[in-house]
């Protein structure tokens, strides 16, 4: 049962990453893009990650695809992505060559397989009480640094996007410049 | 039984979709969603690694990872939002200010 | 007495630095009384360190260690024994001299300060190479010398060159080029005999070296004895080195004086007088310095005879005086060189000094067919210069007499006649130039108005400072026994056996009389006015004998010009076409290359990133195969 999962989930995942990367509609791509990341908590379910695959599916599918889905409205998303591709073999050989390596490296028996366990999960409790223990006791520290490097990126992201938010796109002149630069 | 090795693989296999989106993809926002490909894919051998290793040091570093990828976006989004609003387009081949 | 040491020692060095302070900027007569108290001060020094010798001996003094590198171990020190006193003394006493003479001389000169610099910096040299107790310490002042001789030489660097029918020297940079190579090839010499005292010795101190040379084979002892002869032959501008040395009468004329007449050119017999163990131990390496001084003494006379610059017959003099000293040092005398070493010094610089007033008086004109009468309005020069030529002629009782005298007294003693012969002939000679020189330039007709020319005595204080010369060009000699007994408590005694002491008068008596004959000859030549006759200035001996025997031509014939032919091939050939190409290949490959990989700055973020894909995965692949291979 869980070997069908995973590779049902293996192959979902592969084949809408591959819609995302190969779509020209940036509408399917982004959609694909959030079913994606949903399989991908199930991955983690399998796994026992209990928590990081809720984390998964609040972050990634609740904050991040409605962050670009909300970035979206600015652009136009209507219509087709009109790209040239220039070196379209160049594009699969490196991008088929990575894979081969990095399946080459992963399928080797993984050498620190006797490597010593840190941070062995606590007898008894269940995964997000064990994630907590640590979190708050070993990873103190690096936690509260990202909640300030979060606190930046939301501010960062508000002065950025939010500037001249009042005047219409196509209104603002003074920093687009002469407009035969527009594409 | 499915083994590590086999979810290391496919992180593998997904990392290298994402790194074929980033050299592929001329949109700015799709090369956004490339990088997203490619974190997931770590994400998975960390959990992976963790599960198998009984550590939870590797999931530690998917929340990370996470929280980066997070900020990421958001600074990312607002930085898009503004090129947008200068040229009007997202097309990286109308960005060539840097050609030697 | 430490401190005196160091006073004499670095008294000139302040004094050069001082001046050097002001050695951009224009004329500052401080700068030439400042130096000249220094210089008095280290003068002082000296002849209180002399009288501090005399009564209690030598002393020792180790300032610093200077070179320790494994076995070898130079420390900076300096020995101030007799001879080293009476150096010191002569030395700071003309130099002392000189410099208050140049502040006359070089009165209206652009580079006055910049003079005093090198002068006293060659001073300070000077007093290394005397001063040091090792034979590095020799060579560093060795070599002091040598540049300061070199930076004074050329001290009207800015003169054109000329051909050398118009001036044979061509020009002062050129002639200080000359004698700074002509040095360079003797150098060598000498520095491959110091390489072969430490390496079969293993030390350069003098008292560890001369006590360690019974050790060593004879072979050994002559390549040594003749490598450092080599040395003084550069420094001591002795046959076949010696072209420099009337080529460097293209310096000021106090420096003529106190380098290249008094000073640093004596350095080479200094050094064979130092060694005197050594050469005691080679008696054939003696004989052959002393036969190599004789002919150089004759040699040297022989070009004086027809001359006409005023300054370049006194340097041919000196080159002859130099050849006596050797003649000396060679056969043993080492106490009778230093005895006409020092005699010398005085009265060669109160000739020279005289000829820097004549040539002042004339507005740089130097040939003597263009001067005469001058006694009537020189008087003071005249006498000074008449002093210093009976001197050199060795006329009694001047100092000359004395020195000379016990030179041909030697060269009878070792019943070397051939050598006597020679320096007796050469004593003739002498005495004849001399006052050819002085009968041209004072005496018969003045023909040096219908040049224009308006002469004029000089400072008096100028004629002051050279009074103490004069004073010692006359007295010196007196103290012969007084002078042996001293430097002898150093250097070996040289005893006359007792068939020269029944023949000493005959000796003196036919020595008096060749050079009393030179000056009669001299006199009935040019004392009334001055006869030329044109076909003994066409004869070939007369030529031979003005052209320098044709050797100036031969070097640059035989060597000079080939040698500028072999740079010509080397730097057409080989460095244009090799070294420059090679250095220019690697530029043009860097700026193709360069331009070349400029095509991958498209400034398109994707090819970056194209790029940067490929990167990773070279590095990958790469740790695949490391991590296979281990």
């Amino acid at each position: 049962m869980e070997t069908f999962a995973f590779y049902f989930f293996a192959v979902s995942i592969t084949a809408l990453f591959a819609v995302t990367v190969w779509s020209k509609n940036i509408l399917y791509a982004m959609t694909s893009l959030a079913a994606g990341m949903v399989l991908i908590s199930g991955l983690f379910f399998i796994l026992g990650a209990d928590f990081l695959g809720v984390v998964q599916l609040i972050v990634y599918v609740g904050a991040v695809m409605a962050l670009y889905s909300f970035a979206m409205m600015f652009f136009d998303a209507t219509g087709e992505i009109k790209e040239k591709h220039s070196h379209p073999g160049l594009v699969f050989l490196l991008g088929g060559l990575s894979a081969v390596v990095m399946v080459v490296i992963f399928a080797a028996p993984v050498i620190g397989a006797s490597a010593p366990s840190f941070y062995p999960p606590v007898e008894g409790a269940t995964n997000p009480q064990a994630v907590g223990l640590v979190l708050f006791t070993k990873y103190l520290v690096p936690f509260e640094v990202a909640a300030v490097m979060l606190l930046v990126a939301m501010i960062a992201g508000i002065i950025l996007a939010g500037k001249k938010m009042d005047t219409s796109i196509t209104e603002v002149t003074d920093d687009i410049g002469d407009t035969n630069e527009r594409i | 039984m499915v083994g590590l090795n086999e979810y290391l693989i496919l992180s593998a296999i997904l990392f290298s979709i994402g790194v074929v989106g980033v050299i592929r993809r001329k949109n700015l926002l799709m090369l956004f969603f490339a990088t997203e490909i490619m974190l997931n894919a770590a994400n998975i051998a960390f959990a992976a690694i963790s599960s198998y290793h009984n550590d939870l040091t590797g999931q530690m570093f998917a929340f990370f990872i996470v929280a980066v990828a997070a900020s990421e976006v958001a600074v990312g989004l607002g930085l898009l939002i503004l090129i947008y609003k200068k040229y009007g387009t997202l097309d990286l081949d109308n960005f060539t200010v840097l050609k030697g | 007495m430490e401190t005196l040491v160091y006073t004499a020692l670095f008294a000139p060095l302040v004094s050069s630095l001082f001046a050097a302070l002001f050695g951009m900027t224009p004329k500052r007569q401080f700068v030439g009384i400042v130096t000249s108290l220094l210089l008095f001060v280290s003068f002082v020094s000296s002849a209180l360190l002399l009288d501090y010798v005399m009564e209690f001996g030598s002393i020792h003094v180790t300032m610093m260690d200077w070179i320790v590198a494994g076995d070898m171990s130079v420390p900076f020190g300096f020995n101030v024994d007799q001879v080293t006193a009476v150096m010191m003394t002569v030395v700071t006493l003309v130099s002392t001299v000189v410099h208050i003479y140049s502040n006359g001389y070089m009165e209206h000169d652009k580079g006055f300060n910049r003079f005093f610099s090198y002068l006293s910096a060659f001073v300070f040299s000077m007093m290394v190479l005397v001063m040091s107790d090792n034979f590095l310490g020799l060579f560093i002042g060795w070599e002091g010398v040598g540049v300061c001789s070199w930076l004074l030489i050329g001290f009207w660097y800015h003169k054109e060159d000329v051909g050398r029918d118009v001036n044979p020297s061509i020009s002062p940079a050129w002639a200080a080029n000359e004698a700074f190579i002509m040095n360079r090839i003797a150098d060598l010499g000498m520095l491959v005999g110091i390489f072969l005292i430490y390496w079969n010795i293993g030390s350069l101190q003098y008292d560890v070296v001369f006590s360690h040379l019974d050790g060593l084979s004879h072979g050994m002892l002559v390549a040594i004895g003749i490598f450092l002869f080599i040395g003084a032959m550069g420094k001591s501008a002795q046959f076949p080195l010696h072209t420099w040395l009337a080529d460097a009468m293209e310096g000021p004329t106090p420096v003529s004086a106190l380098i290249h007449a008094a000073t640093m050119v004596t350095a080479g017999v200094y050094l064979v007088i130092r060694a005197n163990p050594l050469y005691d131990m080679i008696p054939e390496v003696g004989y052959f310095i002393a036969a190599l001084g004789t002919f150089v003494a004759i040699f040297a006379a022989s070009m004086a005879l027809v001359n006409r610059d005023l300054k370049r017959i006194i340097a041919y003099s000196t080159l002859s005086q130099l050849g006596y000293m050797f003649a000396a040092a060679g056969l043993g005398a080492y106490w009778v060189a230093l005895f006409h070493l020092a005699a010398h010094a005085f009265f060669k610089a109160l000739l020279f000094l005289g000829a820097g007033n004549v040539m002042h008086a004339m507005h740089d004109e130097l040939d003597i067919f263009k001067m005469g009468g001058l006694k009537k309005i020189m008087g003071w020069t005249y006498a000074y210069m008449g002093v210093a030529s009976l001197a050199l002629a060795g006329i009694w009782p001047l100092a000359g007499f004395y020195s000379k005298d016990t030179i041909l007294e030697v060269a009878f003693n070792e019943h070397t006649y051939g050598i006597w012969f020679i320096l007796w002939l050469t004593a003739g000679l002498t005495a004849f130039y001399s006052f050819r020189l002085v009968f041209l330039t004072f005496w018969s007709d003045s023909r040096y108005k219908e040049f224009g020319f308006h002469p004029h005595e000089v400072q008096k204080y100028v004629l002051w400072a050279m009074a103490p010369l004069a004073i010692l060009a006359v007295v010196f000699g007196w103290y012969k026994d007084s002078f042996m007994e001293f430097v002898t408590r150093t250097l070996p005694l040289y005893e006359m056996s007792e068939h020269t002491h029944h023949m000493v008068g005959v000796l003196i008596a036919v020595t008096t009389l060749v050079a009393v004959g030179g000056i009669v000859v001299a006199y009935l030549m040019y004392s009334r006015r001055l006869k030329r006759n044109e076909k003994i200035e066409k004869s070939l001996p007369y030529r031979v004998l003005s052209n320098q025997y044709y050797i100036p031509i031969f070097y640059e014939k035989a060597f000079s010009k080939p040698y500028a032919e072999l740079s010509d091939i080397a730097w057409k050939e080989i460095d244009m076409q090799v070294v420059d190409a090679t250095v220019d290949g690697i530029a043009h490959l860097v700026e193709e290359s360069g331009d070349g990989a400029r095509g991958m700055q498209t400034g398109n973020l994707s090819d970056y990133l194209k790029w940067m894909a490929f990167g990773v995965i070279a590095l990958a692949v790469l740790a695949v195969f490391v991590a296979m291979k281990s």
